[in-house]
């Protein structure tokens, strides 16, 4: 009774009719006597991800568990997670090590879980045909703090005389922090003369536009407009490979494919809608995540990942 | 001999100023057609890529990750309740602070001060009070990414517009009326509350819908305060989670799929037409209340 009297009022407030009232179709009851709500933040990598899984948990639960999945960068959500304003922390790269010490001193204390795996694409426009494969040498000559390439024959003498343009992720990102890490071999360590976006939808449009252009960001995105884009094969010492769901998963695609993870606060997994869903997460993940783009861990790796999430929830974590 | 010579520069300057008039109505044309044409021109695209998404399911679908099946109800309620709060907060207060500011404030360097303020916070980016707001509501008050947190973040961001614009309606009142007023023996309560206010409203009306106006565009504070999120819920309560129509527009863009950006397109239109009605009852109001008394 309450709730509708306050949908009226918004309504009335709001000086306007349009799409008050409404059949409020979500039905009570559904499986289990569920409720509550979930709130996640992190990794727009990671984000479609967690939205499947929640959209699919809504579905089952009838909609009496509320989820609310936020993008944030997978800095960002941690900064959330580590003040206890949220459950689960999306992200693309580890929790490091003061990001951990912050979540203690607020007394969250938390669970790393694998949900799947991703490659970094280095993309070029289709007009671009004379790079066939680049080698991680030449990826931190471009990218490395103070580069002085400007031009494609700065990577390699017989590439053509023209301007490179520079895509990439912005710093709160956790493509940004893992492909700095894998190429720079130090975090953060990115010249920063280019285009950058945490939306790696600007960039892909940034690349499509420009002919003279080189940019990486998430495997995801580079399938979704393989019209429009050209993946550089890698050379990371064994030969030019590239990225592929099967390349990615088996990590021959190296070392631009990463690990995918969800941190899930330790206390929250006391609640049993959150566990439940954690647990729906873990069960769904080989199906979701290749449909969002991504490549699943192996039967053993979701294993494992359950077995982590069975022992935080029964407090028999191993020693710190 | 001279006559002739004056009537010929006579004729000749008419005949410049004659011009001088053509070109600068034929200026202020192109400048208000400059407006107008980008207006048509964004809607007719909008209108191309969203019209086919437009349809009843989309109204009352919650979002969704396959692009048929998402919908726009969280954001729309998300819209409305959250307006209707910010209505509630900044009307009142705006009114009020216009009132005290133009009728009973004395003139001196203090409200100077005051009245400097509120016109530098007119113009300070809404970026900023999305970080104040997530210090101040979301942090400090525990609001959380609620409703309420947003509609109040929202209401310090078109507060000094309000306030402004109903200062000037009551500016605008004669100054004739009031001292009618007094000279009749009424309070300075009963003159601004009988006599200056009634006449004001339909000013202080637009201006307020106007400044609502752009609360119900704004993003970035919002997507400051987090309410960049997949919400698949419509809000029960005032301390509920929530998104609006442009985050959940700016939401649908990021994605790689071109099916998403035609939703996205289709969100613009339903907002466009929150604005209209918006704009529609703004009119109604200010017809309402300025029949001659």
């Amino acid at each position: 009774m309450k709730r509708y009297l306050m949908t009226g009022l918004g309504c009335l407030a709001g000086l306007s009719l349009a799409g008050c009232g409404g059949g409020d179709g979500a039905g009570e009851g559904g499986a289990g006597a569920l409720s509550g709500s979930i709130s996640a933040d992190g990794s727009s990598t990671v984000f479609p991800v967690t939205e499947a899984v929640a959209e699919e948990f809504m579905a089952e639960t009838g909609g009496d568990v509320r989820v609310t999945v936020a993008m944030s960068g997978t800095g960002g959500g941690f900064k959330r997670f580590c003040q206890g304003e949220t459950d689960i922390s999306n992200a693309s790269r580890p929790i490091k090590q003061e990001e951990v010490a912050q979540c203690r001193q607020a007394g969250v204390e938390p669970i790393e879980v694998s949900v799947g795996v991703d490659g970094q694409a280095i993309v070029v426009n289709p007009a671009n045909t004379f790079a066939q494969c680049i080698t991680v040498a030449e990826l931190k000559k471009i990218w490395e703090p103070g580069s002085t390439v400007q031009r494609w024959s700065d990577v390699r003498p017989d590439w053509p005389n023209q301007p490179i343009k520079l895509y990439g992720p912005g710093t709160n990102s956790g493509t940004f922090d893992y492909f700095t890490a894998t190429v720079m071999g130090e975090e953060d360590a990115s010249r920063s003369d280019y285009t950058a976006s945490e939306d790696d939808n600007v960039l892909v449009q940034g690349v499509a536009g420009d002919p003279n252009s080189l940019g990486y960001f998430g495997y995801a995105y580079f399938a979704q407009n393989k019209d429009k884009l050209r993946a550089l094969p890698v050379d990371g010492g064994k030969g030019c490979i590239a990225p592929s769901p099967q390349t990615i998963e088996n990590a021959t695609y190296a070392p631009l494919s990463h690990p995918l993870f969800i941190y899930v606060k330790k206390s929250s997994l006391q609640r049993p809608e959150f566990r439940r869903f954690v647990e729906f997460y873990l069960e769904s993940a080989p199906e979701l995540v290749p449909e969002v783009g991504y490549v699943p861990l192996s039967a053993q790796g979701y294993q494992a990942s359950r077995e982590t999430l069975a022992q935080a929830a029964n407090g028999t974590s191993p020693a710190p | 001999m001279s006559q002739p010579a004056t009537v010929d520069a006579f004729a000749r300057r008419r005949k410049t100023r004659a011009r001088v008039a053509s070109v600068s109505s034929a200026l202020f044309f192109a400048a208000a057609a400059v407006g107008i044409i980008a207006l048509v021109i964004l809607l007719v695209d909008v209108t191309r890529d969203g019209a086919g998404s437009l349809s009843w399911d989309f109204l009352t679908s919650f979002p969704s990750r396959f692009a048929a099946r998402a919908g726009i109800k969280a954001a729309l309620l998300g819209s409305l309740w959250v307006l209707g709060f910010t209505t509630l907060f900044s009307f009142p207060l705006g009114v009020a602070t216009a009132i005290w500011l133009e009728e009973y404030a004395p003139r001196n360097a203090w409200t100077q001060f005051v009245q400097m303020n509120i016109a530098n916070l007119a113009a300070v980016p809404s970026i900023v009070y999305g970080i104040l707001g997530l210090a101040v509501f979301v942090r400090a008050l525990a609001l959380e990414r609620s409703v309420l947190a947003g509609a109040l973040t929202l209401t310090l961001l078109i507060l000094p517009v309000i306030i402004i614009s109903a200062q000037e309606a009551i500016r605008a009142v004669p100054n004739s009326i009031r001292l009618g007023a007094y000279a009749l023996g009424a309070t300075r309560w009963q003159t601004v509350q009988r006599q200056v206010f009634p006449v004001a409203l339909p000013g202080v009306l637009t201006g307020t819908i106007l400044a609502l106006s752009r609360a119900i565009g704004e993003t970035a504070p919002l997507i400051m305060i987090g309410a960049l999120a997949y919400v698949p819920f419509a809000p029960d309560g005032p301390l509920d989670e929530f998104t609006v129509l442009p985050i959940q527009i700016f939401g649908w863009i990021s994605r790689p799929q071109v099916e998403f950006h035609r939703l996205a397109a289709a969100g613009i239109l339903v907002l466009v037409v929150v604005l209209m009605a918006f704009n529609l009852v703004a009119v109604l109001l200010r017809n309402r209340y300025t029949t001659p008394r």
